[in-house]
């Protein structure tokens, strides 16, 4: 186990690259707010970023062994139709999560990649 | 502190506007802590069953403040990784946050301090609750109170994880796919929002794109391939729009 300093050290640089990462684009951005490649790319980029989050995020489930992703497709295509259907986030996720759970824990004995 | 219910007193009006804000951010983030507070649990376990003392758990929550991050800082600092290979690491996995800037709406954000907590604090999960509303609905107060919201929910899974370690039962799992829910009704209300159909269907071009290619950094390469497409379709607009007259503005829609 290393040392609290190192741990410390290790810590702070990963959190300098992390802060950097995320405050670097705005010293950029703030002027070029109402340009309107900026203002385009504000627009249209937000569904493209939030389908790619989700396909990453299902990314470590195997699809060619068993179950091959059944709960996650079934989990996943109840959370949208829900969200398609009563426009509740809160509903969709709580419903879609509850339902993955049912699935991974019990109805797929060995199934359920995402713990 | 004023006690008069007179609507024309603004100090009064701006306070109830201020808990209405409050209010609008606990239930923005009422799906998210759904995600982060369980997930939070499980680091707060990882951490102690790594070695750690329970108090690192909030300090890596508070320091680093990137969820995936943070589970992979567990394994690089117990295998003693330099520090260049930990720089490298995070830039990699964090790359996405570069992108962030373009929409997420931190000029409604008022104050000096309150700006730099923002963009600290500009997880993927703050991102995804705050670029996909319209801007003007976005106050400073209800931005500021979603991120507080956010990481409050992250740092006390973490402490109670890190606090009952490996007491917690492990027969119930699945609940991280709160995230993924969380993504995916996202982008259901992203494209509600624009109408546009093709940004998605290039989303999931570039994440298939990026699996085969780059299956080690699928993110951060599906990312960049996809803001390059995006900006191959607004100069193929631009075009066209130059072409069959400026009648119309380029990005009315914002």
């Amino acid at each position: 186990m290393p040392t609290n300093a190192a741990i410390a050290v290790s810590l702070l640089v990963a959190g300098a690259v992390s802060v950097a990462l995320r405050a670097l684009p705005f010293l950029v951005i703030e002027p070029l707010r109402r340009s309107p490649v900026v203002r385009y790319l504000g627009t249209h980029l937000p569904a493209g970023i939030m389908v790619i989050l989700t396909i990453y995020s299902l990314s470590g489930v195997p699809l060619r062994t068993w179950p091959n992703a059944l709960p996650e497709t079934l989990a996943l295509g109840a959370t949208i139709g829900l969200h398609l259907w009563r426009r509740n986030a809160v509903l969709s996720i709580l419903a879609g999560t509850g339902l993955y759970v049912v699935l991974s824990s019990w109805v797929f004995a060995s199934g359920g990649s995402i713990a | 502190m004023p006690t008069g219910n007179s609507q024309q007193d603004p100090g009064h009006r701006q306070l109830g506007h201020r808990s209405a804000e409050l209010r609008l951010a606990i239930r923005d983030t009422i799906g998210v802590g759904l995600g982060l507070f369980p997930i939070g649990l499980a680091f707060g376990v990882l951490v102690v069953q790594s070695g750690f003392d329970w108090w690192w758990a909030p300090l890596f929550s508070t320091v680093v403040y990137a969820g995936s991050m943070e589970f992979l800082m567990v394994g690089l600092i117990t295998a003693a990784t330099p520090l260049t290979s930990i720089a490298a690491t995070t830039f990699l996995v964090n790359s996405r946050h570069l992108f962030y800037a373009l929409s997420f709406p931190r000029h409604r954000v008022e104050g000096p301090l309150a700006k730099a907590y923002a963009t600290y604090a500009l997880t993927d999960e703050a991102y995804a609750l705050t670029a996909t509303k319209t801007h003007d609905e976005m106050s400073s107060t209800r931005i500021i109170a979603i991120q507080v919201l956010c990481q409050s929910y992250w740092v006390s899974g973490g402490i109670i994880g890190a606090l009952s370690g490996s007491a917690l039962p492990s027969s119930l799992k699945g609940f991280g796919f709160a995230l993924v829910a969380l993504f995916a009704v996202l982008a259901v209300d992203a494209i509600r929002a624009t109408g546009d159909i093709a940004s998605p269907v290039l989303g999931v071009g570039c994440a298939l794109i990026a699996m085969n290619i780059a299956p080690n950094q699928m993110l951060v390469v599906a990312l960049s391939l996809y803001v390059v497409a995006t900006l191959i379709r607004y100069r193929k607009r631009r075009f066209s729009i130059v072409a069959e007259g400026p009648e119309t503005g380029m990005c009315d829609a914002d």
